[in-house]
C-alpha cells in the first residue's frame, strides 16, 4: 500500500500546493491581527517618544531612534530588580499553577470518562469555572478574598489577601487553577474518548492493574493532546495579566508579572519600553515552548509522517481496522 | 468493586464542589437584596431578584450586548473551526518543506501579550474602518482561538488511523470525503471540545471589543458588564455584576450541552463506535 | 418604548455621521466662528454631530442633559460614549484613541489629575478662558483645568474629603467633633470607653496600593503643614512636616487606631465598615452620605453620623486632595465648535443643579452651595464647600502616573513598615526631583 504522499515528486508537488492551500486562510488572519501588530512593536521597542518636555511645557513629539537602548534600560539601576522579580513572579505562576492544573485537570477527566451517571451535569459544572469571564470571575474572588470575605470566615482568621506576600501569590494562583483546571480536563476527555475501549479490555486480560493501564495505556496515548493543552496552558500562564491586576492590584511587587510592567509602562506613556518588555516576554515565551516541544512532544506535530508513524507502531493499535466501516 | 463505585462517586463529588462552590457564592451574592449585598450567610434571606431586573434595566442595553456577545462568538467559532479544520489537516496528512518551520508560527502568535496588539491594532481598524463593525471583534477572537484550534486538532487527527483514509481514497473517494466520512466522525470529540475553547474565548473577549467598538448598540456582554456601576461615583454594584455574571454564563453552559448531544451525535452518524 | 426611541436616536445619528463625513461641507472649514475675541487660545470650529467620551452615567443624568440638548440642537446632536467603570479604564481608553489621532471621542469627561498630561501631549486643546464665567467657579476646581495658566477644560464635577464621624457616639461620650488629629485621637478614646463602642476602629480612609492613597497621604501631609511640592512645584516631602503627617498614618497602624484591614481599604471597602458601625471616625468623599443615611437595613449607622472638615494640625482645619472630573475637547475631534456650546450647556448653573439633584456629584458653580433648598437636600455641602475651598490638588505633572506612583510605592512601604517613614520619604523626594524637574 503506497500513500499518496509518496508516489514521487510530482505528487509531493501537489501535496505542497493542496498544504498552502489549505493553510493559507489560517496564515492571512494570523497576520492581520497578530502578525502586523507584532511587527509594529517590535519596531515601536527600539524607538523612544515622549519622554522631553519643551520650554512651553509641550511634549517634544515624534519618535527617537534608540537602538537596543529599551532592553538595556531594563537590566539596568531599579528597573533591573523590578524586572527580575516579575520575570520571579511569572515564572512562579507558571510553574506552580500550571502544575496543579494538569493533576487536577487529568483527574476531572478520568472521574468524568468513567462515569456513567451524572456525566452531563459533571461535564456543565466543568465548564462554569471556565465560562466565567475572567473580568468577572476576578471581581468574584477579591470578594471572597476581601478582608471580610468569605474566605476568611472559612478559615476563622483575617488574613489580608490582597496586601505584599505569599498570601497575594496564593490568592491568584488558587483563582487561577480553578479558573483553568476544567480547560486541561475538557481537552484530555475528548482525549480519552478517542481511545478505544478494546484496547482497555486487552490490558485487562492480560491482567493489568488499573494503576498499570493509566501509566501504560491512558497517559501514552492521551499523551498528544495533553502535551497541546499544557503547552497552550504554559502560554497563556506566561502572559497573566488580568487576575493579579484585578485581583491584588497594580504595582504589588508580589504578584506583578511581566505582562503587568508591560501594561504599567505603556500606561505611563513609555510605549519604547513597553514594547521591549513585550518582546523579551515573547522571547522567554518563545525559548519555554521551544524547549518544552523538543523535550515532551516532537511527534505532537510537524515532523515527518514517518517518524509519527513508528512511534504509533510502538503503541498499541489505536483502532482495529475491521470495526470500521468505511460509509 | 464497590469501593471503586465509592471512589468514583466521591471524585465526581469533589470535582462538582470543586467547580462549583465558588460560583454558587457568586449565585448566592446574585440573589440577594441590594441591602444585604455584604452578607455572608450562605443562603440568600430573602431571595431577591433585584440584580437581575438590574441588569436588563432599560439604559444598560444588556439584551443587545448578549446577542452581540452571540454573534460575535458565534461567528468567530464557525471560521476557526472550518479555517482550523484545513490547516489542521494539512499539517496533520500532507507531506510538505518547512512544517517545522509553519507550525512554530502559528504558535508563536500565541506568545505575544494580548494588551501589545490593542494599540497597533486599534490604528489598523481605524484606516481600515472597522470601528463599530462586527468583524473587528470577530478577527481578533479568531486569531486569538487559531493557535489552539490548529494544534489540538491536528493532534487528533494523527492520532486517527491515516491507513483507513488512504484505502478509502483508493476505493474511489476524493480526499476531502476521506476526510469527513472517516477522520472527522472519529476526532469528534477533539473537534466538539475546540469548538467550546473557541467559543468560550469569544465570548470572554474584553480588550478588543471594548477598545474597538464606541458604540453601545455594538457593545459585547463583557464590555457592558465593565460599565456597570451603582447610583453614585464610587459604588460598585457587586450584585448586579454577579447577577450579569451567571446571566453571561449560564446560556452558555446550556448551550453547550445541547449542542454537545446534537453535535456529537451528528459527527459519530457514520457510525463507527 | 425609551428603549426603541433612544435606539433610533443613535442609529438616526450614526447615519448623519455618515453622511457629515462624507460631504463635511458646510460652514465649518476655513471660515470658522469668530468667538472668542482676546484669548490666545486658537478657534474652535466646525459644527455637527459630537460624542461625549464618559466613565458610565451614573445616573442617566447625562443622557437626560443631553436629550435637551439635542432637542434644541438638531443638527449638532451629542451621543454619549460609555467608557469602563475604573478610571485607569476610562483614561486607557482615551490615550489610546489619542494615539491613533482618532476622531471618535470630541469632549473628553476627564479626572482633575489628567490636564497636565492630556494638555502636554496636546491630546487636548486650549480653551478660550473669556468665554467662560470662571470667577462663579470654586477657584480651586478651575486650578485642576489649567496648564501653565493656560485654560485646558472646565470643571463640571468637583470633590472633596470629609471627615464622617458617629455623631452618637461622640454625644453620648459627650466629645466635640475633632478639629485636629490629636482631639481625634482623644475623642477616639473617649469614645472607646463605652461599653457599645469598646471595639471600635478609630479612624479609616483609603490606604490599599491605588490612587486613594495619594490622596490620603497628601491630605496627611498638607494638614500637618506639610506640602508635597512647593508653588514653583518642586517636591517638598522630606520635611518635618510631612514626616509628622506620614506618621500620623504609620503610628495609627502600629497603635491599632486605624484597623489592620484598612490597608485593604478602597472607598467602597471603607465604606462598608463604616456603614456596618465598625469605624469611629473616616476620610470619605461625599458620595458615602446618600448611601450611609439609607434605611433600607444595608447601613446601621443611618442617621447616627455627620460631617466636618478633615482634622488639622491645631493652626486650622485640616486639608483635603481635590477629586472631580472635568471637560476637554480632544485635539483629534472635528466640530470642536460645537463641543465648546457643549461644555458651556453642561457647565450651567441649571445643568449643575440638575446634576446635583440627580447623582449628588459636587457642582463646580460656588453659589449652588450656598442655595437653601439644595442644603435642605444636602446637608453637608456647607462643610464640603469648606472642604473644596481649602483642598490643595495633587501635583500637577504632566508624567502624573509616575508621580502617584512614585508616593504609593512610599506610603504603602511606610504604612506596611517596609521602610521607616524617614527612609521612605527621603527617597520619595529623590525620585520626585527626578519626575518634576
Amino acid at each position: 500500500m503506497t500513500t499518496p504522499a509518496r508516489r514521487g515528486g510530482r505528487a509531493a508537488g501537489e501535496a505542497g500546493r493542496l498544504a498552502a492551500l489549505l493553510l493559507s486562510p489560517t496564515f492571512i488572519v494570523l497576520g492581520l491581527v497578530v502578525g502586523y501588530p507584532l511587527v509594529a512593536a517590535l519596531r515601536e521597542s527600539l524607538y523612544r517618544s515622549g519622554q522631553t518636555v519643551d520650554a512651553d511645557g509641550f511634549v517634544v513629539q515624534g519618535d527617537q531612534f534608540v537602538g537596543v537602548d529599551n532592553y538595556t534600560g531594563m537590566f539596568s539601576g531599579p528597573a533591573a530588580a523590578r524586572f527580575w522579580n516579575a520575570f520571579g513572579n511569572t515564572t512562579f505562576f507558571t510553574v506552580t499553577t500550571v502544575a496543579a492544573e494538569v493533576v487536577i485537570g487529568v483527574a476531572m477527566a478520568l472521574v468524568m470518562h468513567q462515569a456513567l451517571r451524572w456525566r452531563g451535569l459533571v461535564r456543565a459544572s466543568i465548564l462554569v469555572p471556565w465560562a466565567i469571564p475572567t473580568a468577572v470571575s476576578a471581581i468574584l474572588w477579591q470578594w471572597i478574598f476581601q478582608a471580610d470575605g468569605v474566605a476568611n470566615a472559612l478559615i476563622g482568621n483575617q488574613i489580608l489577601w490582597t496586601t505584599e506576600g505569599w498570601h497575594a501569590k496564593f490568592a491568584v494562583m488558587i483563582a487561577d487553577v480553578w479558573k483553568t483546571a476544567p480547560f486541561v480536563g475538557l481537552l484530555v476527555l475528548a482525549g480519552l474518548q478517542v481511545i478505544p475501549r478494546d484496547v482497555y479490555e486487552a490490558a485487562r486480560v492480560d491482567g493489568a492493574s488499573p494503576a498499570r493501564q493509566f501509566w501504560s495505556i491512558t497517559l501514552p496515548l492521551v499523551r498528544p493532546v495533553l502535551v497541546v493543552a499544557v503547552l497552550f496552558r504554559v502560554l497563556d500562564s506566561l502572559r497573566m495579566f488580568d487576575l493579579p491586576f484585578v485581583l491584588i492590584g497594580n504595582r504589588k511587587e508580589s504578584v506583578e508579572t511581566l505582562t503587568m510592567l508591560a501594561w504599567d509602562e505603556a500606561s505611563n506613556l513609555r510605549f519604547g519600553p513597553a514594547a521591549a518588555y513585550a518582546t523579551i516576554l515573547f522571547v522567554y515565551i518563545a525559548v519555554v515552548a521551544f524547549v518544552f516541544v523538543k523535550l515532551l512532544g516532537a511527534d505532537v506535530i510537524g515532523e515527518a509522517r514517518d517518524r509519527g508513524r513508528q512511534a504509533r507502531e510502538r503503541r498499541p493499535k489505536p483502532l482495529p481496522q475491521a470495526e470500521v466501516v468505511p460509509a | 468493586m464497590n469501593s471503586r463505585v465509592v471512589l468514583r462517586y466521591a471524585g465526581l463529588a469533589a470535582i462538582l464542589v470543586y467547580c462549583l462552590a465558588p460560583f454558587y457564592w457568586m449565585l448566592a451574592s446574585a440573589f440577594r437584596r441590594p441591602s444585604d449585598q455584604f452578607s455572608l450567610s450562605p443562603i440568600p434571606n430573602p431571595v431577591s431578584a433585584t440584580n437581575f431586573t438590574a441588569v436588563f434595566g432599560t439604559d444598560v442595553g444588556f439584551g443587545r450586548a448578549l446577542l452581540n456577545s452571540l454573534v460575535v462568538a458565534g461567528i468567530a467559532t464557525v471560521l476557526t473551526l472550518l479555517i482550523g479544520l484545513s490547516a489542521a489537516y494539512a499539517m496533520a496528512r500532507l507531506r510538505f518543506r518547512f512544517k517545522n518551520a509553519v507550525a512554530a508560527l502559528i504558535i508563536a502568535t500565541s506568545m505575544f501579550p494580548g494588551i501589545s496588539l490593542v494599540v497597533p491594532l486599534l490604528k489598523l481598524f481605524t484606516d481600515i474602518d472597522w470601528i463599530n463593525t462586527y468583524q473587528a471583534m470577530i478577527v481578533p477572537s479568531m486569531s486569538f482561538a487559531l493557535p489552539l484550534a490548529v494544534w489540538n486538532l491536528n493532534a487528533f487527527f494523527r492520532q486517527m488511523p491515516g491507513e483507513l483514509e488512504e484505502a478509502a481514497m483508493i476505493d474511489g473517494c476524493t480526499r476531502l470525503q476521506a476526510f469527513r466520512r472517516i477522520i472527522l466522525p472519529l476526532a469528534a470529540p477533539g473537534v466538539f471540545t475546540t469548538a467550546i475553547i473557541t467559543f468560550i474565548t469569544a465570548w470572554n473577549e474584553f480588550i478588543i471589543a471594548l477598545s474597538m467598538v464606541n458604540d453601545k448598540t455594538m457593545q459585547t456582554a463583557t464590555v457592558a458588564i465593565s460599565r456597570f456601576t451603582g447610583a453614585y461615583g464610587f459604588d460598585q454594584p457587586f450584585g448586579t455584576q454577579m447577577a450579569a455574571g451567571v446571566i453571561v454564563t449560564v446560556p452558555l453552559v446550556v448551550l453547550v450541552l445541547v449542542f454537545q448531544r446534537r453535535i456529537i451525535t451528528g459527527l459519530t452518524a457514520g457510525g463507527v463506535k | 418604548m425609551a428603549q426603541r426611541t433612544t435606539l433610533r436616536l443613535t442609529a438616526l445619528a450614526s447615519a448623519v455621521l455618515l453622511v457629515t463625513a462624507c460631504g463635511s461641507g458646510g460652514s465649518g472649514g476655513s471660515g470658522g466662528t469668530t468667538g472668542g475675541g482676546g484669548g490666545a487660545a486658537p478657534a474652535l470650529e466646525g459644527r455637527g454631530e459630537i460624542t461625549l467620551a464618559t466613565g458610565k452615567d451614573t445616573s442617566n443624568n447625562m443622557q437626560k442633559l443631553s436629550d435637551e440638548w439635542n432637542a434644541a440642537h438638531p443638527n449638532e446632536k451629542v451621543r454619549l460614549v460609555e467608557l469602563p467603570d475604573s478610571a485607569d479604564g476610562q483614561r486607557q481608553q482615551m490615550i489610546q484613541n489619542a494615539q491613533v489621532k482618532s476622531d471618535a471621542y470630541t469632549v473628553l469627561n476627564m479626572d482633575v489629575v489628567w490636564t497636565a498630561e492630556f494638555a502636554a501631549n496636546r491630546w487636548v486643546v486650549e480653551l478660550p478662558r473669556d468665554q467662560f464665567d470662571l470667577n462663579n467657579f470654586l477657584k480651586p476646581a478651575v486650578a485642576t483645568a489649567e496648564y501653565r495658566d493656560k485654560l485646558y477644560a472646565v470643571p463640571v464635577y468637583s470633590d472633596g474629603g470629609l471627615l464622617y464621624y458617629r455623631k452618637d457616639l461622640l454625644e453620648k461620650a459627650g466629645v466635640q467633633p475633632p478639629k485636629t488629629w490629636d482631639e481625634l485621637t482623644s475623642a477616639c478614646q473617649k469614645v472607646k470607653a463605652l461599653p457599645e463602642a469598646a471595639s471600635i476602629g478609630c479612624y479609616g480612609g483609603q490606604f490599599d496600593k491605588y490612587e486613594g492613597l495619594t490622596v490620603n497621604f497628601d491630605e496627611s501631609v498638607n494638614s500637618a503643614g506639610g506640602s508635597i511640592v512647593d508653588g514653583s512645584g518642586k517636591p517638598t516631602v522630606d520635611t518635618p512636616q510631612a514626616k509628622a503627617g506620614l506618621d500620623k498614618l504609620v503610628n495609627g497602624f502600629a497603635s491599632g487606631q486605624i484597623p489592620q484591614k484598612a490597608i485593604t481599604f478602597k472607598e467602597e471597602d471603607g465604606r462598608r465598615a463604616f456603614q456596618a458601625g465598625e469605624l469611629l471616625f473616616m476620610r470619605q468623599w461625599p458620595y458615602q452620605w446618600a448611601l450611609a443615611s439609607k434605611t433600607d437595613g444595608s447601613s446601621q449607622v443611618a442617621g447616627k453620623f455627620d460631617v466636618a472638615p478633615l482634622p488639622g494640625n491645631g493652626s486650622g482645619p485640616g486639608v483635603s486632595s481635590l477629586g472631580g472630573h472635568n471637560f476637554a475637547i480632544s485635539a483629534f475631534a472635528k466640530n470642536k465648535a460645537t463641543a465648546l456650546d457643549f461644555i458651556k450647556f453642561f457647565t450651567s448653573e441649571a445643568a449643575e443643579r440638575s446634576n446635583l439633584l440627580a447623582t449628588s456629584q459636587a457642582p463646580t458653580r460656588t453659589n449652588l452651595y450656598d442655595d437653601a433648598e439644595l442644603n435642605k437636600q444636602f446637608p453637608y455641602l456647607k462643610t464640603l464647600k469648606e472642604s473644596i475651598l481649602s483642598a490643595k490638588p495633587r501635583p500637577k505633572a504632566v508624567r502624573y502616573g509616575d508621580v502617584t506612583s512614585a508616593i504609593q510605592e512610599a506610603a504603602y512601604a511606610a504604612l506596611t513598615k517596609n521602610k521607616d517613614s524617614a527612609t521612605a520619604l527621603k527617597e520619595l523626594q529623590a525620585k520626585l526631583q527626578d519626575l518634576l524637574k
